[in-house]
């Protein structure tokens, strides 16, 4: 199959290892894979947080830059990201239909139906639940509110992550409860989310794992970015990185990981 | 302008603006109209005495209308009643098993008094209609045996009868049976509260306690 | 005001008679606080004992929902059968609202019509006064708690007392609601015990602090008054257009205490409560204490049309309450909102909810279905307004809709808000400027990959203080909000982008 990478802005600016490890996997499994040069960002802040007419002329460009995939130029595109996966599906066509523009709204129809999340894209596209990874490490999921109810992705990750030798997965408790990251939800509303992403670190250390992985590296810089504050020992690696690990590469704990993190607390880089 | 013209006029301005793009779909009635379970059947009743018994309310079964009395005598019994009030149209063969307590006969033509009704130990009804999916019991007020809404509600002690072919599986089918037009009154166990720490408590304003003769 | 790029239709913020679709008019009721929610958020979370009692309670809550939930293999088509019943009211509102007013009538009742909060009060009020009663009692109602109908009546020498447990608790704290269906959640049992034992004249001193004891001191604090009041106000849940009959949902038996022993009932709901038939009810009767209280079915449901003669009260007025609802109505999107059945199943799995509880919202309408249903009666009056931050009190975590039992989609009802939140704006904010400019180097990848690359960390750490920068995604969340509780992510030797164009995708 041929399939565009959809980096995402986050991960093409501070999570490249993502985004390197779907490319690798998808490789790895016999795929051609491509990287349109003019992808920026899907747009979701934006909308996410009200300015949606703004977001108008990032979802045109976004259809535009992935719009060889509604002609069968490539045959799919893929996101190593529930919640980017998830805007394209069901909110460019929104923002589109709010400002009129009827043809906009069809097309990136189009694209969102050839537009899937990595797990998606694995399971139900390409009908591979064993990549052949290998990664020796006791590993506990979450689920991601927007891969879990927006893409309702189900056990589509566990199922991959089950079928990964050496790998020791352990339940999260309360795992479909929002970590509070929420994009500008954890800016805006700080306090809030700093409470929601106490529980999650507390239910993540209770299982005693010693990576914590999931579909989006939003999340994952959330969850990551207060276990590393805590000094835990936690460390969050991407469920990409997870399957496009095998015996042959370092392990991306060895290689450093998302959740590797700034030794000094910011302010005091100012 | 009224505030009635106005309010209607400020909707019809509204429902036409808001006007969803696509004309709305016909609602799906694709949900259960009825239960696994036949009318009267003994696998309803069977169901309707679990429920109710989940909400911690008492049921006793007995076959034949003819052993309501001793049934509703055992209630009684338990519950340490000496004063009952019933609608007059209770029928009378379950009547037999009052002995010698002292019984107030309410209609609407002849209604008890709230204090006479507070002085009461216990009522009792007939029902109108069981739904036994969600252990429920309806009375409707003014049908036979089913008396004022302030009888089954002033009271603590309520014993309910329920025939058997008055019992139905589902919601659906229970409102069915149902005529609006009189005050209706659906029973689902004693009283209760969950209001502190959601900790649910049997037991509030209305009966504390809520026995169901089941006939059938 | 809010208007979107369709062109909304025009929508008032005062109250003169256009008929035209109109906001609730600011300084009435409680729907509106006077903090921003995140201002209040942070008071509610520094207390420990607010933040217990909130999370034992939706804890068992949400338990015991999915428990009766995922008994009921048809859940979702009674869900799907909900949603296309309320929609079908709005469609048809005001023809099912004269339909509902001629059938009251028919059997003996009256009805009253309310552009706003204290129209409604004062009818409320002018028919209390008519009876000659001082005192009135009252079943929990989400519509006379919106009104601020207890202190119009209060303001008038007559005294209102709540019935329902939790609303007791609340109003014997001199307290304010925290939840829809349970107002004194934020309350634990020693706390109610201590209220109970200040406020009760008659209760006994040696009261525990044993749900079941409590309930019982509540029991005979109202038993009198039950049996004497002349008077009782309540809400519905359900109105039934081609019947006139009305429903109220409850457990303790308060309700039918005040729908059944006085003389007078006066009933103040709003207008979208309606579905269209009796048989609809079959739907609403299923979804509704399933989602709200965990339970098969409420302890009890009773159902009146207009007056019956020899058996409970013999004078009915039903009072019809707009305050903002043809606002909400107008907005294609927004009217789903008007689908609410007060069930609080979205308080009780919205994270947020379970951490600030009920009170930052400011409004009687907290919770998920606050957020979005506030601002849409009220309007947001700019940057300033309370009501402004209610739609970004959320993580769009999408819990909510999953626990709707009417399928309203609250994650987009919230992101249409915060447009008409930003679109409210009569100047641009620091953050307009920002997402602006944020759009305008998301639409090419050159510019995309200036900002990237001009971006060295540390000057993209170097936003003021508590403002989002007028850096583009992800700069800007990594603002001090971030730092004070989460390390920042190293920054990769190379982007994505850089590692693609130097390999390839090879390794």
């Amino acid at each position: 199959m041929k399939i565009a990478v959809m980096a995402t802005c986050l991960g093409d600016a501070l999570f490249p290892q993502a985004v390197q490890a779907t490319v690798q996997l998808l490789q790895r499994l016999g795929h051609t894979v491509l990287f349109p040069p003019g992808q920026t960002c899907c747009g979701q802040m934006h909308v996410n947080t009200g300015y949606l007419r703004e977001a108008v002329p990032v979802v045109r460009h976004h259809v535009e830059v992935f719009g060889p995939v509604a002609e069968g130029t490539w045959d799919a595109v893929v996101a190593p990201s529930g919640s980017c996966t998830g805007s394209v599906r069901h909110q460019h066509a929104v923002v589109a239909r709010r400002a009129g523009d009827e043809r906009l709204a069809e097309r990136a129809e189009a694209v969102a139906a050839r537009t899937f999340e990595l797990s998606e894209l694995l399971v139900d596209v390409l009908g591979v639940s064993d990549v052949g990874a290998y990664y020796p490490h006791r590993v506990t999921y979450h689920p991601t509110c927007h891969s879990l109810r927006m893409l309702r992705v189900g056990d589509k990750p566990l199922q991959l992550l089950r079928a990964v030798r050496g790998l020791e997965l352990v339940d999260l408790p309360d795992a479909e409860v929002c970590c509070g990251f929420g994009g500008t939800f954890a800016v805006k509303n700080s306090d809030t989310s700093t409470a929601m992403l106490a529980d999650k670190m507390r239910n993540v250390l209770d299982t005693r794992a010693e990576v914590c992985t999931a579909g989006d590296s939003s999340c994952l810089m959330h969850i990551g970015g207060g276990l590393g504050r805590l000094r835990t020992g936690v460390r969050t690696v991407h469920l990409a990185e997870i399957l496009a690990s095998t015996e042959a590469t370092q392990t991306p704990a060895a290689a450093g990981s998302p959740g590797g993190v700034r030794d000094e607390p910011v302010e005091a880089q100012r | 302008m009224s505030a009635r013209e106005e309010v209607l006029a400020r909707l019809r301005a509204a429902r036409d603006a808001g006007a969803p793009r696509e004309a709305p779909a016909p609602v799906p009635r694709t949900y259960r109209r009825t239960g696994a379970h036949a009318p009267g059947s003994p696998a309803v009743l069977d169901l309707l005495t679990e429920r109710v018994e989940d909400y911690r309310a008492r049921v006793l079964r007995v076959a034949t209308d003819g052993e309501v009395a001793a049934a509703v005598a055992r209630c009684l019994a338990e519950a340490g009643s000496q004063r009952l009030v019933v609608p007059a149209d209770l029928p009378a063969p379950w009547r037999a098993g009052f002995g010698g307590r002292s019984v107030l006969e309410d209609s609407a033509l002849a209604p008890a008094s709230v204090e006479q009704l507070d002085g009461v130990d216990t009522v009792v009804t007939a029902s109108a209609v069981a739904v036994a999916e969600t252990g429920t019991v309806v009375l409707a007020a003014g049908a036979p045996g089913q008396g004022r809404r302030a009888l089954s509600l002033v009271p603590d002690h309520h014993v309910c009868v329920v025939r058997g072919e008055g019992v139905v599986a589902s919601v659906p089918e229970g409102l069915a049976r149902l005529d609006p037009g009189a005050p209706l009154t659906f029973v689902s166990g004693p009283s209760a509260t969950s209001d502190i720490e959601l900790d649910r408590v049997e037991g509030v304003h209305g009966p504390r306690r809520l026995d169901v003769v089941l006939v059938g | 005001m809010s208007t979107t790029d369709l062109g909304m239709p025009a929508v008032r913020d005062d109250s003169r008679d256009t008929g035209l679709p109109t906001h609730s008019p600011a300084g009435q009721g409680h729907l509106r606080g006077t903090t921003s929610f995140p201002r209040a958020a942070r008071t509610e979370l520094a207390d420990t004992q607010l933040r217990r009692n909130l999370g034992k309670a939706t804890g068992i809550i949400r338990a015991k929902r999915a428990g009766v939930v995922a008994e009921l293999e048809d859940w979702e088509d009674l869900r799907l059968a909900g949603s296309a019943i309320k929609a079908d009211v709005m469609a048809r509102l005001p023809e099912l609202l004269e339909q509902l007013e001629e059938n009251v009538t028919a059997r003996g009742g009256t009805v009253h019509w309310a552009r706003d909060a204290e129209e409604a009060n004062r009818i409320v009020t002018e028919l209390v006064r008519a009876t000659g009663a001082d005192e009135v009692v009252k079943v929990k109602s989400m519509a006379t708690q919106e009104t601020g109908l207890n202190e119009a009546l209060e303001a008038a020498g007559i005294a209102a007392w709540e019935t329902d447990l939790a609303e007791l608790i609340v109003q014997l704290g001199h307290d304010t609601p925290s939840h829809i269906l349970v107002p004194a959640i934020h309350r634990n049992r020693s706390e109610i015990r201590e209220i109970f034992l200040r406020e009760m004249p008659d209760v006994d001193p040696a009261l525990s602090d044993d749900p079941r004891a409590l309930a019982m001191a509540a029991r005979a604090h109202l038993r009198r008054k039950f049996l004497s009041a002349r008077v009782a106000v309540s809400g519905a849940n359900f109105a039934v257009a081609d019947t006139g009959t009305l429903a109220v949902v409850e457990s303790e038996g308060n309700g039918r205490m005040c729908l059944t022993l006085p003389r007078t009932l006066i009933t103040l709901m709003g207008v979208e409560k309606l579905v269209p038939t009796w048989s609809d009810l079959e739907v609403f009767l299923q979804l509704l204490p399933r989602s709200s209280t965990g339970e098969r079915m409420n302890p009890y449901t009773s159902t009146w049309t207009g007056v019956t003669p020899g058996d409970g009260p013999q004078e009915f007025h039903l009072v019809l309450l707009d305050n903002g609802r043809s606002a909400v109505l107008a907005d294609p999107d927004g009217r789903a909102a008007l689908h609410c059945i007060r069930c609080s199943a979205c308080l009780n799995v919205c994270p947020v909810y379970e951490r600030v509880g009920g009170h930052a919202y400011g409004s009687v309408y907290p919770g998920p279905i606050g957020a979005v249903l506030t601002p849409m009666l009220t309007g947001i009056s700019g940057a300033d307004d309370p009501n402004a931050s209610l739609p970004y009190a959320s993580s769009l975590c999408g819990a909510c809709f999953d626990a709707c039992p009417v399928r309203i989609d609250i994650p987009n009802l919230l992101v249409q808000q915060r447009a008409a939140s930003v679109e409210s704006h009569t100047r641009p904010t620091a953050q307009d400027l920002a997402m602006k400019a944020a759009a305008v180097a998301m639409t090419s990848a050159g510019r995309f990959r200036a900002a990237e690359k001009g971006l060295g960390l540390g000057r993209l750490l170097a936003g003021r203080e508590g403002r989002i920068t007028s850096l583009p995604w992800p700069a800007s969340v990594v603002a001090s909000h971030w730092t004070g509780a989460r390390d920042v992510p190293a920054p990769p030797a190379e982007t994505a982008r850089q590692w693609w164009e130097r390999t390839g995708g090879g390794a």
